[in-house]
């Protein structure tokens, strides 16, 4: 499904990723996990093209959209929830989403996408800066969605979310991949919610891959080591 | 200075100064709301905003001079005509500004105060070139000139009326464009977090130069209704340019409705208060009035409720 070679990204001279290759399979969960400053928000926003990569190649579904700008890589199918959720906060709930159509000239949002989310049906006429983080978080996953991606990259979705909601987000991300048949590359840092969801753990430090593990076969305290500051 | 008037006269005096402030409150917000969109959405300080409206109305000059020379016989429909070249002009020189300056300085908002006062001052040259110059004056058609007597004392022009049915139309235009079409929504996710917008599949370039292409294009429209109101010279699009920011700034920013309400509560304060007092006495109550309320309201008078 997607594969990523020699992949490298840069802020100026200083080389951020080294070399990363990893592959991830149709209807596999990927958790990248990693301590802060590893890389990880720095792999995501390199992988939807909000920063250039510097080296590499990343092929989603048999397309190289290596050098594709970020709006090409959504159309090549990527979805993007970003770390901070960076919803549209003066736009409805409803225009929030109706922006993730953009790619796929649609009109009208999918019925099954407010199945999904139902709380926000009930308020699509609010505006997104009033909605909570729980909230927000949901309306970012289903703006992604919208974009029918077949790959969808979350980055850090437990951040500042309370631990009831984590457990129904976890729930819904497995259900968004049985039903839609795509797969997810999830990074996290909270090892609970990565071992609820993951097929695969990728382990990233430094800008490498130090520690990669099916989910069945998994040692938690290995990872949980790498976590540890 | 309200003695000499009697009641009947002062009626009239404000009923007729409103309605000429009303005129100067249609070309204000026609002006303002091109602006609205590039200065209030995209956050480009564009200075050259007078310009691309001067451009619009030395159009309008140009299509009047071939309508009178080569078809006479057309000469009263020539005004709609002109509306439509001008935008088109205004858009088409709009489009090229982007993608030759404004695009490269998104990031740095404040250096486009400077590129753009450059442009402003490259295209009145042209104007001077080109034009000559001297003001020029556009007659407009038969069925626009004259007025319409209300009471003994109290008339309206005509082209006053027009002015103001135009940018009824076209502020209603802008608003269903930003607020109901798709573009619209496109425009305000881009303007928001553009490398986001772009993250949800929106193809930002695209939707910026044609974003400044149409706040441009409309200054355009504006400049065609300026020929009915005033005459047009290389440098009578400055003279603009500060009420212009004014009205957006003391509106808020991002919302269309008060751009208007502000551009009618300055033009309104304005005319009115020429009649009785000098024009630049006129202009300091104006400017201290809107001073003292950006000070109690900084974000201006209206600005969305939300969380950051």
């Amino acid at each position: 499904m997607l594969q990523v070679n020699d992949y490298c990204v840069a802020y100026g001279q200083s080389e951020v990723i080294h070399d990363l290759n990893f592959e991830i399979q149709p209807k596999e969960i990927v958790a990248v996990m990693g301590r802060n400053g590893m890389g990880k928000t720095t792999l995501m926003k390199s992988l939807i093209g909000m920063q250039p990569s510097s080296k590499g190649k990343v092929v989603l579904d048999g397309v190289d959209l290596s050098n594709a700008k970020s709006f090409q890589r959504v159309q090549g199918g990527f979805g993007f929830v970003p770390q901070g959720r960076m919803i549209f906060s003066t736009m409805t709930v409803k225009e929030n989403i109706e922006t993730g159509l953009t790619s796929t000239g649609e009109k009208t949002i999918p019925s099954d996408l407010y199945e999904l989310f139902p709380v926000l049906e009930e308020m699509k006429g609010r505006r997104g800066g009033n909605l909570s983080g729980g909230q927000q978080q949901q309306l970012a996953i289903a703006r992604a969605l919208a974009s029918k991606p077949k790959t969808l990259l979350l980055d850090e979705p437990t951040e500042g979310i309370q631990p009831s909601i984590i457990r129904d987000m976890a729930r819904t991300l497995k259900k968004i991949r049985d039903t839609r048949g795509l797969s997810i590359v999830v990074s996290e840092q909270v090892l609970s919610f990565a071992l609820d969801i993951a097929d695969r753990v990728l382990v990233l430090e430094k800008g490498r891959i130090v520690h990669e593990e099916l989910r069945e076969n998994l040692n938690e305290a290995k990872v949980a080591a790498y976590l540890a500051v | 200075m309200f003695s000499e008037y009697t009641a009947t006269e002062l009626t009239a005096i404000f009923a007729m100064q409103g309605f000429a402030g009303l005129i100067l409150f249609s070309v204000l917000v026609l002006m303002a709301l091109g602006l609205a969109i590039i200065f209030g959405q995209m956050g480009v300080i564009n200075m050259a905003h007078g310009e691309f409206m001067i451009l619009g109305a030395y159009v309008t000059y140009l299509t009047s001079n071939i309508f009178s020379e080569f078809m006479p016989s057309l000469y009263e429909g020539y005004f709609f005509l002109a509306m439509a070249l001008a935008f088109l002009a205004a858009f088409l020189l709009g489009i090229l500004v982007e993608w030759g300056l404004i695009r490269f300085l998104y990031k740095r908002p404040l250096d486009t105060l400077l590129a753009t006062w450059g442009l402003s001052l490259i295209l009145q040259q042209i104007y001077r070139s080109v034009f000559g110059a001297r003001e020029k004056g556009v007659s407009p058609p038969e069925w626009m000139m004259g007025s319409y007597p209300l009471t003994d004392l109290i008339e309206v022009p005509i082209n006053g009326i027009f002015v103001m049915i135009l940018t009824l139309v076209i502020a209603t235009g802008v608003y269903l464009l930003m607020y109901r079409s798709r573009w619209g929504k496109q425009v305000r996710a881009v303007v928001q977090n553009r490398p986001m917008a772009s993250a949800v599949g929106i193809n930002t370039e695209k939707v910026d130069r044609l974003t400044f292409g149409i706040g441009c294009g409309i200054a355009g429209i504006a400049g065609s209704a300026f020929t009915l109101i005033g005459s047009t010279g290389p440098t009578s699009g400055q003279l603009y340019i500060v009420d212009t920011f004014l009205v957006v700034v003391f509106g808020g920013a991002q919302s269309l409705l008060g751009t208007i309400a502000s551009a009618f509560a300055i033009s309104q304060s304005q005319s009115t208060m020429e009649f009785f007092l000098s024009g630049s006495m006129a202009k300091v109550l104006t400017l201290l009035f809107v001073v003292g309320i950006l000070m109690l309201r900084p974000q201006g008078l209206f600005a969305l409720k939300i969380r950051r």
